[in-house]
């Protein structure tokens, strides 16, 4: 068995650290955070050069084509460092999409374009308050014209183009929903900022008004398709989870260790000690989860939709707890702007809703462990 | 990333399988698999007869203690092969729990410090199962702060003299040696004091009493010493290195990795898919699948957990401290999870008859059992403190007795 990395991998992952130490501290953090900018334009031409955008991505559409677990520990440096990039919404979602269900077409158009850093794409699924389910989808094609509004649409301000899911029909069955690729530079598309806990990320509304657009995938598989790319995805932002948790957990210990109350480091204190070995437990539990996630998602197993969901949830709950209690070891200090404690507790929030919430992914995980127990 | 055996640990893995299939005890199977919690009893046999007749079968074809040096018993498997074994050896291995103490702990420390002729002497027969063998470290006075056990042990001519107390001893009342820690010297801290020997259990002077537990089995006894004569040459280590003595014996047992660890969650997901609520089955109600999906998350991340020790094994290194994290998890999920199984019976989750409860009444066994899991082997709070200090690097709790004589510690909180 060798349910690990490889040393290559590792090698990667030690050379995105590296990278990001350098091009992504905290400080650019803030500057997206304080609105200089919608998103760290050069942090993504970075990423492109060094081939992290395309590292998932086929040799024949521009990519590197080294493979997802590879994609795994640069999402993990990604989570860590809170870049600020629309890394997620292009590489997860519209190249995971367009990779899975786009026509030779689409994906030469796209993905080359993704990985040199020159186009950031999206997934436009939610509809206003609720999870993924066909029903809540309300915005319509009619003969490849889409009608509606989407809201939240991550990164959608900053977006060259967004895989949409649409209404074709009202038979109440997941055959109604189809998705279709939008250049957002089309008229009858509005997009427009949205404020968010986490602003460090763009978060926007997009309406589409009579706007012409083209199928991804055959018209009946639109949310086949979706759970899948909601899967794949669910595990690389597992990992970037995980790479945010080992992060306030490192610095919830080294806050531990720094500061002097009562003559003593706080460290040596055992409600301290207690609630830090707390969070290294979730932070475990999320990372073997992941790997194992990593594993499915790499060798397209058909373990991978439970993988996901298990690895969703474990990582969400992880993050959020480590975000979290890593203020309270910090106490006054870590409720300051000035700290970064809150960067990562408004990170950790804003992810554990973004692909569906904990409580849509549990129904899921459940689920699928009851499909695979009763066949 | 991948779950395949090397070509040798395949081998290994292939010889296992055909051995354990031709001679396993299969007739014991199912009820093997159904066994509760705490200590396992068979309706159609003694338990005690059937472990050791395994043990004796697996041991006669060199399975014993497969990762022992065949000099004592063993067959000299690596660590990656030893969890191999384990993993074949299945639902029979629970067959193995009498002499867990025995092989994982006392064991090695004899390997580690007795004299030759006493290894060769005593360790087949313990590998072999035709010697039980215990562990007398806690004290009344010192579960979690085992250093500070009273029971002395004092020199008179070639032999030491044993007055005291141990508590919570496995398997005393069945063992046939044990390997105990003494203290030989009360004027200086603690931890320097001590001195560890291993004696026959029958020697005249030690008693076993059976303590009868808050669930009302009796999986462990205390055992009174009165003037037990052990001959110097059955000392482990130096006089007053007992504590580092004992550090050996705890230490191996942290690298006893990849026996599944029980959680009580696969029991909890098999009785909601088909305990029948008001609505329909449980396991189609929202708030059973939220609970069930945190609990289930927490099961495959301490299965994935053992999977990267077990990789870190096949490569050749130590596993991590990740490994640390087990029982704390696991003790928690069987204590929540019993709770939650019996709040789904309503009323009649109170009842625990094999009759008239819900499966037989394991998860009312499960409740009752488990809070021994969150303190044995170290507590929560022990726990805790590991990981905080050895994984996390904080500093150790500040000891007002460690520079203090052990006859000058307080004995009474008030």
């Amino acid at each position: 068995m060798n349910f690990d990395f490889s040393d290559d991998q590792k090698q990667l992952r030690d050379e995105a650290r590296r990278f990001l130490t350098e091009k992504c501290p905290p400080k650019a953090v803030r500057a997206v955070i304080d609105g200089k900018a919608p998103y760290d334009r050069e942090l993504w031409k970075g990423l492109a050069d060094m081939g992290f955008l395309g590292v998932a991505i086929p040799e024949a559409f521009g990519g590197s084509g080294a493979g997802h677990l590879e994609l795994c520990v640069i999402a993990e440096e990604m989570g860590r460092a809170l870049a600020p990039v629309p890394f997620s919404s292009t590489v997860y979602l519209a190249a995971e999409a367009l990779l899975l269900a786009g026509s030779d077409a689409q994906k030469q158009k796209w993905l080359p374009a993704i990985a040199q850093g020159n186009a950031v794409g999206t997934l436009a699924l939610f509809e206003g308050s609720g999870n993924p389910s066909p029903k809540a989808i309300k915005l319509t094609a009619a003969n490849g014209v889409l009608n509606g509004t989407k809201k939240p649409v991550a990164d959608g301000a900053i977006a060259d183009f967004a895989i949409v899911a649409a209404r074709t029909g009202s038979t109440g069955r997941d055959t109604d929903i189809a998705l279709y690729l939008v250049d957002l530079t089309s008229e009858g598309v509005e997009a427009k900022a949205l404020t968010s806990i986490d602003p460090s990320r763009n978060q926007a509304e997009i309406s589409f008004k009579n706007v012409k657009a083209e199928l991804l995938g055959a018209a009946n598989e639109g949310w086949s398709i979706l759970s899948q790319v909601l899967d794949r995805a669910a595990v690389l932002i597992g990992f970037e989870q995980v790479g945010g948790s080992d992060r306030a957990l490192e610095m919830g210990r080294d806050y531990a260790l720094d500061r002097i109350a009562f003559g003593r480091q706080i460290g040596s204190f055992q409600a301290v000690k207690h609630m830090l070995a707390d969070m290294y437990v979730s932070a475990t539990l999320a990372r073997s989860n992941c790997y194992y996630g990593a594993w499915a998602l790499s060798t397209n197993a058909s373990e991978l939709p439970e993988a996901a969901a298990a690895a969703r949830i474990s990582a969400t709950q992880a993050f959020q707890h480590c975000s979290k209690n890593n203020i309270q070891v910090h106490g006054g200090m870590g409720f300051t702007w000035e700290f970064d404690c809150h960067l990562y507790y408004r990170r950790s929030n804003a992810v554990a809703v973004g692909l569906g919430s904990l409580s849509y992914w549990e129904d899921q995980l459940i689920e699928r462990m009851r499909q695979k127990n009763a066949a | 990333m991948n779950f395949d055996d090397t070509p040798q640990e395949a081998a290994f893995r292939a010889e296992a399988k055909a051995w354990i299939a031709a001679n396993a005890p299969k007739q014991y199977e199912d009820e093997l698999k159904k066994a509760a919690l705490g200590r396992i009893q068979l309706k159609s046999a003694n338990i005690l007869e059937v472990a050791k007749a395994w043990q004796k079968k697996k041991a006669d074809a060199g399975w014993a203690v497969p990762h022992w040096p065949k000099d004592y018993g063993g067959r000299g498997a690596s660590p990656i092969e030893r969890v191999i074994w384990q993993q074949e050896e299945g639902v029979f291995g629970k067959l193995g729990a009498l002499f867990i103490i025995g092989h994982g702990m006392c064991g090695p420390t004899m390997m580690a410090y007795a004299a030759e002729e006493h290894k060769r002497q005593y360790l087949p027969p313990l590998a072999s199962g035709e010697k039980i063998w215990c562990q007398l470290f806690s004290e009344p006075a010192g579960g979690s702060d085992v250093a500070g056990l009273r029971t002395r042990a004092e020199k008179d001519g070639d032999d030491w003299v044993i007055n005291g107390q141990k508590i919570w001893t496995s398997g005393a009342h069945y063992s046939d040696y044990g390997i105990l820690i003494t203290r030989t010297d009360p004027t200086v801290p603690k931890h320097k004091g001590l001195t560890m020997f291993f004696l026959d259990m029958k020697s005249p002077g030690v008693e076993v009493k059976p303590i009868k537990q808050a669930n009302g089995q009796a999986e462990f006894n205390e055992v009174y010493f009165t003037d037990v004569r052990i001959p110097d040459a059955q000392r482990l280590g130096a006089v007053g290195d007992g504590w580092n003595v004992s550090l050996t014996t705890l230490m191996n047992e942290r690298m006893a990795i990849g026996a599944n660890v029980a959680t009580g969650f696969p029991e909890l997901f098999e009785f909601c898919n088909s305990l029948m609520l008001d609505d329909g089955p449980a396991i189609d109600d929202p708030a059973v699948r939220s609970r069930l999906a945190n609990w289930a998350v927490r099961a495959s991340g301490l299965r994935y957990t053992s999977f990267r020790a077990i990789s870190a094994l096949s490569r050749g290194e130590r596993p991590g401290p990740e490994n640390s994290i087990g029982k704390l998890v696991a003790g928690a999920m069987l204590q929540d999870i019993a709770t939650y199984a019996l709040d789904l019976q309503g009323a009649a989750g109170v009842l625990n008859g094999p009759e008239d409860a819900e499966v037989a009444g394991k998860f009312q066994a499960m409740l009752l059992r488990s809070p021994a899991t969150r303190v044995e082997g170290g507590t929560d709070e022990i726990l805790r403190n590991i990981i905080a200090e050895r994984v996390l690097g904080l500093p150790g709790d500040i000891r007002v007795d460690k520079d203090v004589p052990f006859n000058k510690i307080p004995t009474k909180g008030r």
